[in-house]
């Protein structure tokens, strides 16, 4: 240290600079999502690679070499343009709640497990609860980025023609809540889980949920097996395909507009609080 | 600057203890026997503006936790904490802006750079980004880390890193600057750049806590020290005070193959002994204008028949503090 023009740190001086509460809640908490796109900034090819790899295998085995071989869904012609149709809204609701456990459920892991980094961000001058939130907040950001970049895969990948119809209302408000809920659910996850059940999250959560979240098929279709439409209601992944369907499609049933907003502003609350609770848990002592 | 009264933090048993950074040590330490462990024990604590106030102590003297409480962390079970006058219970996110911490363990954003941790962390205490650059760039030099500007953190040495959580946190100019242990693990080199940083610091008006369990430090820093033991401060002096507190002039340790008491009853005697106290290896003896004592020691030693294996002469130091009041040494 040489520099000894340097400020002093007279006790004036110190609370000369203490801003109202809430104001320097509100700086810390854009400086923190600053902070958090500098760093997707960095990392987008790892973001791109994340997010693009699975839809577009998945799309491009069932809706491109599906239908030129020949083979399974619908088998060609009518049948497979309605699922490579029906699929889009499934790849991108997929892709959105893919990110909401990789932007914020795996690092917090991480961070709770190993770096505690987080430690020194709970020490920025706004509530804990708005730390956490920040992290939905950009993760939300990170769900969105992953729909528009799977959007184009949707459409252009399979072999036969997507029709879409873009209810562009149910769109831009489904769009956001579900990228909110997506991203709530990886803070639930990334506060609860201990870095050795990691792997778990895939085994036990993602790959059930994609699964049997009705992305290969709507809701309604599910009706010859009662005990599992039903069953299927608790995964929150239902209803952001079925949003979707509504926002992007015709002719594919999807369920009631109302109980689609409904459930996703059910579940994002709910399952923001718990994040936020167990947040806390982990950071407070 | 710092004002505690009666601040108490009991862990419920078994204890969770305090996540990584906070130590974890007290709470595990303290709560070893499985029982609710109160960590910290109605504290009253008065810290002034511009002084280096240093907690010494033990692994699981509480220390840890004391600062946790102060810094908005650790939530008290009972008692009240003010910092620069704000209420760190009701008001955790108003503190927040008063205080700079740097925690036992590396809490550097590891997607950052070297630059960019600073100039994030200035954001979030709400400084635009042009002054956030600024004070950034001014303390990349001040703390000779310029070079390592577009590094990235995880590249950094132990000590480097170390610089740059102490730089970081003062960058928002805070009040009152905590520094949790800030030497542990240091290299001497490390250690010694740091104590320069610190009272550099604390000649610019900076208020600063540490706590530490290397008395040297302590004594080198502190204007003021607190002997801090199972959640309690047992003395409160600046170092010269607390060795003076020692009714000694010479202090002699004697290490020997014999009960401790045994070795206190035959070396208290002596003639200028004014106090012995039982260590492990052995017995601590304070010694007053006593002329002559190593002989005589040896020759007492010698008549009751003990080998002594290892004999050395100091002035009282804060560890003889530490020792007089709670018959171990500062690291058990």
């Amino acid at each position: 240290m040489t520099d000894t023009t340097a400020t002093t740190f007279t006790t004036e001086a110190n609370l000369a600079h203490v801003r109202p509460t809430r104001e320097a809640a509100r700086r810390a908490f854009v400086a923190l999502l600053l902070r958090d796109l500098t760093v997707l900034r960095k990392e987008l090819g790892m973001f791109l690679t994340r997010t693009i790899m699975q839809p577009f295998l998945l799309l491009f085995v069932f809706t491109y070499v599906f239908p030129k071989i020949g083979q399974g869904i619908g088998g060609g012609g009518r049948a497979s343009e309605g699922f490579s149709t029906l699929l889009t809204a499934g790849v991108i609701g997929s892709a959105m709640i893919f990110q909401g456990i990789q932007a914020v459920a795996l690092p917090m892991v991480q961070d709770f497990g190993f770096t505690r980094e987080i430690e020194d961000r709970v020490l920025a001058p706004l509530p804990i609860w708005a730390v956490a939130f920040e992290k939905v907040a950009a993760g939300a950001i990170q769900a969105m980025l992953a729909a528009l970049v799977v959007f184009p895969l949707a459409l252009f990948v399979p072999a036969t023609a997507v029709h879409l119809t873009v209810r562009p209302l149910y769109l831009v408000t489904l769009l956001p809540l579900g990228a909110l809920m997506s991203a709530s659910l990886g803070l639930a996850i990334g506060t609860r889980v201990e870095p050795r059940q990691v792997s778990l999250i895939f085994s036990l959560l993602v790959i059930p949920m994609t699964f049997l979240g009705c992305v290969y098929y709507p809701w309604a279709n599910l009706e010859p097996i009662k005990w599992l439409k039903i069953g299927v209601l608790v995964n929150p992944l239902v209803y952001l395909n079925e949003g979707l369907r509504l926002s992007l499609t015709t002719g594919i049933p999807h369920m009631h507009a109302v109980a689609i907003y409904l459930v996703i502003i059910g579940f994002t609350a709910v399952l923001l609080r718990a994040g936020i609770k167990g947040f806390k848990k982990r950071v407070l002592t | 600057m710092i004002r505690t009264v009666a601040l108490t933090k009991r862990y419920p048993g078994p204890p969770a203890g305090p996540p990584g950074g906070w130590g974890g040590g007290p709470s595990r330490a303290a709560g070893s026997n499985g029982a609710a462990a109160v960590a910290v024990d109605q504290l009253d604590l008065e810290v002034r503006g511009g002084e280096i106030f240093g907690l010494l102590g033990p692994n699981g003297a509480g220390k840890t936790t004391t600062i946790g409480m102060l810094t908005t962390r650790v939530i008290p079970t009972a008692g009240e904490a003010w910092v620069a006058g704000i209420d760190v219970v009701a008001e955790p996110a108003r503190a927040k802006q008063l205080i700079g911490v740097v925690t036992q363990t590396n809490t550097l954003d590891r997607s950052l750079t070297v630059y960019e941790n600073l100039f994030f962390h200035g954001r979030y205490f709400g400084m635009s980004g042009h002054d956030a650059k600024a004070e950034a760039n001014r303390l990349l030099e001040q703390f000779r880390l310029g070079e390592k500007a577009k590094t990235d953190v995880n590249a950094l040495s132990g000590g480097m890193a170390q610089r740059l959580m102490v730089a970081r946190s003062i960058m928002h100019k805070p009040a009152v600057l905590f520094l949790d242990e800030p030497t542990a693990g240091l290299d001497p080199q490390s250690r010694l750049s740091l104590w320069a940083t610190v009272q550099e610091l604390n000649a610019l008006g900076q208020t600063i806590l540490l706590t530490t369990h290397y008395m040297e430090e302590a004594d080198q820093l502190c204007g003021r020290v607190a002997i801090m033991d199972h959640g309690k401060i047992l003395a409160l002096d600046t170092p010269s005070g607390l060795k003076r507190s020692v009714d000694a002039d010479t202090v002699v340790t004697v290490a020997a193959d014999r009960d401790s008491a045994q070795l206190a009853s035959v070396f208290g005697a002596l003639d200028g002994v004014t106090k012995t106290d039982p260590i492990p290896e052995g017995v601590v003896v304070h010694v007053r204008g006593g002329r002559g004592i190593l002989p005589r020691i040896l020759q007492a030693a010698e008549a009751a028949g003990i080998e002594v294996n290892d004999l050395s002469v100091a002035e009282p130091t804060l560890e003889t503090v530490f020792i007089s009041l709670t018959g171990k040494e500062l690291r058990d």
